[in-house]
């Protein structure tokens, strides 16, 4: 097993503040590369941003193996009056992994955008891209209730305006960023709802300080209220079935970066706070959560993998293909959460990770295409794998983790997850699990088939090959899902300590 | 690393060296042909040695990788993967030589990918045959169904599209949605996957929920093609006919039985599975896939049609013999393994003989064609014989200690099924080269060659081998079954 307790990555008195630059470092870059004079100045602030938020990550990874958690109130004031910041193992996993997503869609960003952005646009849509980034880093390392709603909204805002600039590649764009505003703000605002029914009931709204006091009060009806509230809000976020009406336009008609940066993020970011209320602040023992867990969020979890992974295999365009297929894997992770073992949350958050790594390359694969060949449907993709080989490739490996092909890091978490599945002798869960990996051998199979085994029509616009700058990042996920696949202490040990840190407990 | 794991490392490395190597000289087909024979006679000398180490009593053992905790890619040889191993090599090489004349022959497209994918092929099966536990197994397994979809759908018209997608439909649908939960839930209940002597399960398991995971293993195993995960099978023929022979007859099918062999003698273990009542069920849905697949086998006219239904039965006959809880069974299947592989790629590669000089693929159309081509047709009636079981052929000695068995375990049912079935492939194989050798005179004489000068003789030589191991392996049974006595515990 990893450990990470030897890792000192920057020196004490930056690695004290890490948990605030973290947050800031990003933030700073997205107003200078709102200013920057030209496209390439503000690629490279935008590059420069994501990896200092990337070691910032790793000072903290650090710091929470070494003390579990790591407290930081900003500004110096303590909890009650000022802002605190509590980094655990599953906050450390997740800026890690939005971090390393992020230096990756930064570096496929230098000639990701040209197709699709207008030039004169590029130093704003950096802007977007690292206050999203920022909220994001934000939303898993605060310890305040409601100042996860704001970082939640922050990278919300980011990411509407990022959706809909996609309108200068397909016009609709504009209602897919609509709908998924309006979606978007309903989810924020039923969030924030909750958390100002806790507050009424606990006078706190420090997480901490929420969970002790909630203790006492679970037959409390304002705190079911508010639980419910919290619950259906984060749901939304996290394009949880039947709440995920939003994700699958957006995903398809935004700029490939977008698509490639919140298919690894954003719905990962909601499922990370949903745990952390569900696990933390509220009790998973007590009877409404429980409640919760067995007959809303794993039922609705099955169907999301069974139902949406239906849907992927009819979808004639690639982008909705995958979109659906992620509400599905999101499925997945949840089924995880609802087993409410440390095995189960382990193996959902390895999910997690292994989803974030193969959806975001097989978004990076479609947008390396994009940049010479306008292709939506499966039809359109025929022959590209004989033109863009190494592209394709990379596209194909990733495809067979998601397809969960042994040897690659997505067979290794379903693995897990039905290990914890029939741990808890949860058998329906593997039947589900099954019967959604088979509709998912069908979907990733016709892409497959398309693209490497049809003959692409002789007037056929050709693709080419990606250029450099985007085969790079490409690369390197298809590495890792192939890399984890053979060995995944790595991934493994970052999901263990974040499933027992949900427990409160240290590896 | 020691010479043993060496030895390991070496056949998985050899037909991926293959692959590669045989991808970067494509241009050149004689070069190219003259390293896929090159690798298939290092592979042979590799196996023959692994053979030799797990006769000795030294059985090679290597753990490769550790991707999780409690999760290995593991290797470990005994009797019954070294034999599958050195009968796969083997007959890779003869059949490699089979199909330069016959890919030539037809001047077939695309003769590199074939090349490539068939080396990829034999990487799977030389996992399959090595693994340690089933994790393993399952790893190779996959690499199989995959690495041979392109060699189903090789001539990319619609037809071959749509078989390919059936083939690799079932196959994968199968291993996902059945076999995986099994292993994963020997996984739990065990505490690992490893082919254990006497069963892994034994004693941490009930009957009854072994027994599940027993029905579970033979489904999800769909490349044992019981009914009703079987339709890839038939539908597989569309492929070239040295795929049919090699891979349709035995790497991919055998792989099955294989699988489903390992998991009776090493997971599940004998004593277990007399306890169970699923095997019973089980073995009477074999008995009847047996009697069931020889009577569709007698209506096919198309002979590559017929040959598969014939595989289907012979199969079950592998399946059964692994269900029945006596050991002396299971080293009847091992032998029955070895024996229709031999006869069944020898008629294959007639079939594709006769379809390269003539054209003709029914069987109808073959009345009075083996004047034409005496040798082909004679080593066709070899095969024939030596798959339905009759002396001086190596067939008969593991059909006869296959109904030994069921009638020893007073598996009656069984015993009738096999011997119905004997007699029908009787009547459904022998006359094909009867007729073809002495047409009736109302016969219309047969249509002239397609191709100038018949079958190239590259394709001939390999034929006659095949044949004549399947001779020879009548008087050479006991070096086979001495070999195979430790699965058994005892000789039978």
């Amino acid at each position: 097993v990893i450990s990470f307790e030897t890792l000192y990555a920057a020196p004490p008195q930056l690695m004290a503040h890490a948990p605030a630059l973290l947050v800031a470092g990003p933030l700073v870059g997205a107003a200078a590369a709102a200013l920057a004079p030209n496209s390439r100045w503000a690629w490279m602030i935008s590059v420069g941003a994501s990896i200092f938020a990337g070691w910032m990550a790793l000072c903290i990874i650090g710091e929470v193996a070494r003390h579990g958690v790591v407290d930081y109130a900003l500004g110096g004031f303590a909890p009650p009056i000022g802002i605190a910041f509590r980094i655990d193992a599953l906050g450390a996993m997740m800026a890690l992994l939005i971090s390393s997503i992020g230096v990756l869609a930064a570096l496929y960003s230098g000639h990701g955008l040209q197709s699709e952005i207008r030039y004169e646009k590029h130093t704003l849509f950096q802007a977007g891209f690292l206050l999203c980034q920022a909220g994001l880093l934000g939303l898993v390392s605060t310890g305040d209730a409601f100042n996860a709603f704001v970082f939640l909204e922050i990278s919300s805002i980011g990411t509407y305006a990022l959706v809909a600039i996609g309108a200068g590649r397909d016009r609709r764009a504009l209602p897919a960023a609509f709908n998924y505003l309006v979606m978007g703000t309903v989810g924020a605002t039923f969030f924030v709802i909750g958390v100002g029914f806790l507050y009424a009931a606990t006078g706190t709204l420090n997480m901490a300080d929420l969970a002790a006091r909630l203790a006492t009060l679970s037959d409390n009806r304002v705190v079911l209220a508010g639980f419910a509230f919290i619950v259906v809000g984060l749901a939304l976020k996290a394009a949880m079935f039947p709440l995920h009406g939003w994700l699958p336009s957006a995903y398809a008609y935004a700029p490939s970066l977008i698509a490639v940066f919140l298919s690894a993020t954003a719905t990962k970011a909601a499922i990370y706070l949903l745990a952390r209320f569900i696990f933390i602040v509220f009790e998973p023992g007590a009877g409404f959560v429980e409640l919760f867990l067995v007959w809303v969020l794993a039922p609705l979890a099955a169907a999301a993998a069974i139902i949406c992974s239906i849907q992927a295999m009819l979808e004639p365009e690639i982008r909705r293909v995958l979109a659906f297929s992620s509400v599905a894997q999101v499925g997945y992770m949840l089924l995880g959460l609802s087993i409410a073992s440390i095995a189960g949350l382990s193996a959902g958050l390895m999910h997690l990770l292994a989803h974030s790594i193969m959806k975001a390359a097989l978004f990076m694969a479609l947008g390396g295409i994009a940049i010479s060949l306008r292709a939506r449907t499966l039809a359109d993709f025929a022959g590209v794998g004989r033109d863009a080989p190494w592209t394709m490739a990379g596209f194909a490996i990733a495809a067979a983790s998601l397809m969960g092909l042994p040897l690659t890091f997505g067979f290794l978490t379903k693995f897990r997850l039905i290990e914890a599945a029939l741990a808890s002798d949860q058998i329906w869960i593997v039947a589900v699990i099954a019967v959604s990996s088979l509709f998912g051998v069908i979907y990733v199979g016709r892409m497959l088939e398309a693209v490497f085994l049809k003959p692409s029509a002789p007037s056929a616009p050709r693709a080419a090959e990606a250029p450099f700058g985007v085969l790079v990042p490409l690369w390197i996920l298809a590495v890792a899902s192939i890399w984890f696949g053979l060995d995944a202490q790595l991934p493994e040990s970052l999901a263990n300590a974040g499933a027992l840190a949900l427990f409160g407990e240290r590896p | 690393m020691t010479v043993d794991q060496m030895l390991i490392l070496l056949a998985l490395a050899t037909p991926l060296f293959t692959a590669i190597a045989v991808y970067a000289v494509g241009r050149m087909p004689d070069v190219r042909e003259t390293l896929t024979l090159f690798g298939c006679i290092a592979l042979v000398i590799i196996t023959l040695s692994i053979a030799v180490r797990v006769g000795q009593g030294f059985p090679p053992a290597w753990v490769a990788a550790r991707p999780l905790q409690g999760l290995e890619l593991s290797f470990r040889l005994e009797p019954l993967g070294a034999l599958f191993a050195l009968m796969a090599s083997v007959l890779w090489g003869i059949n490699s030589l089979f199909s330069i004349g016959y890919m030539r022959g037809r001047r077939e497209a695309n003769q590199t990918r074939f090349y490539v994918c068939f080396a990829l092929a034999m990487f799977g099966t030389m996992g399959i045959a090595m693994a340690g536990n089933l994790f393993t197994l399952f790893v190779f397994y996959e690499v199989l169904t995959f690495s041979t979809y392109p060699l189903v759908t090789h001539k990319g018209d619609e037809p071959s599209r749509r078989a390919g997608r059936l083939y690799l439909g079932i196959l994968v649908g199968a291993s996902v949605a059945l076999l995986l939960p099994a292993i994963i839930g020997i996984h739990v209940l065990a505490g690992s996957t490893d082919f254990t002597p006497g069963g892994l399960l034994a004693d941490k398991v009930a009957p009854g929920l072994a027994g599940v995971l027993l029905a579970l293993v033979v489904f999800g195993a769909a490349k044992a093609a019981i009914i009703p995960v079987h339709a890839w099978l038939p539908a597989a023929m569309v492929a070239p006919t040295p795929v049919s022979a090699l891979l349709h007859a035995v790497a991919v099918v055998k792989a099955g039985v294989f699988l489903i062999l390992k998991a009776s003698a090493y997971i599940f273990g004998p004593a277990l599975i007399a306890n169970m009542r699923v095997s019973q069920y089980l073995l009477w849905i074999a008995a009847a896939v047996i009697v069931i697949a020889s009577l569709v086998a007698m209506r096919k006219d198309d002979l590559k049609a017929r040959l598969a239904w014939s595989t289907i039965s012979q199969l079950a006959y592998i399946t059964s013999a692994a269900l029945i809880p006596v050991s002396a069974s299971l080293f009847a299947g091992g032998l029955h393994m070895v024996t229709h592989a031999v006869g069944k790629i020898t008629l294959f590669m007639c079939a594709g003989a006769i379809y390269v000089a003539s054209g003709a693929t029914k069987v109808s159309q073959m009345s009075g064609l083996g004047r034409r081509m005496p040798i082909v047709f004679t080593c066709f009636l070899i095969g024939a014989l030596s798959v339905v079981g009759l002396p001086p052929f190596a067939g008969m000695w593991s059909k006869f200690l296959l109904l030994t068995t069921s009638f020893g375990s007073e598996e009656w049912i069984t015993a009738a099924a096999m011997i119905v079935s004997s007699l029908l492939s009787l009547f459904y194989l022998a006359p094909i080269a009867i007729r073809g050798l002495l047409p009736p005179a109302s016969d219309a004489p047969p249509a002239e060659f397609i191709r100038p000068g018949g079958v190239p003789g590259v394709a001939i030589a390999p034929i006659i081998l095949t044949a004549a191991a399947c001779i020879i392996l009548f008087f050479a049974a006991d070096e086979v079954t001495a070999f195979l006595i430790p699965i058994a515990g005892a000789a039978p």
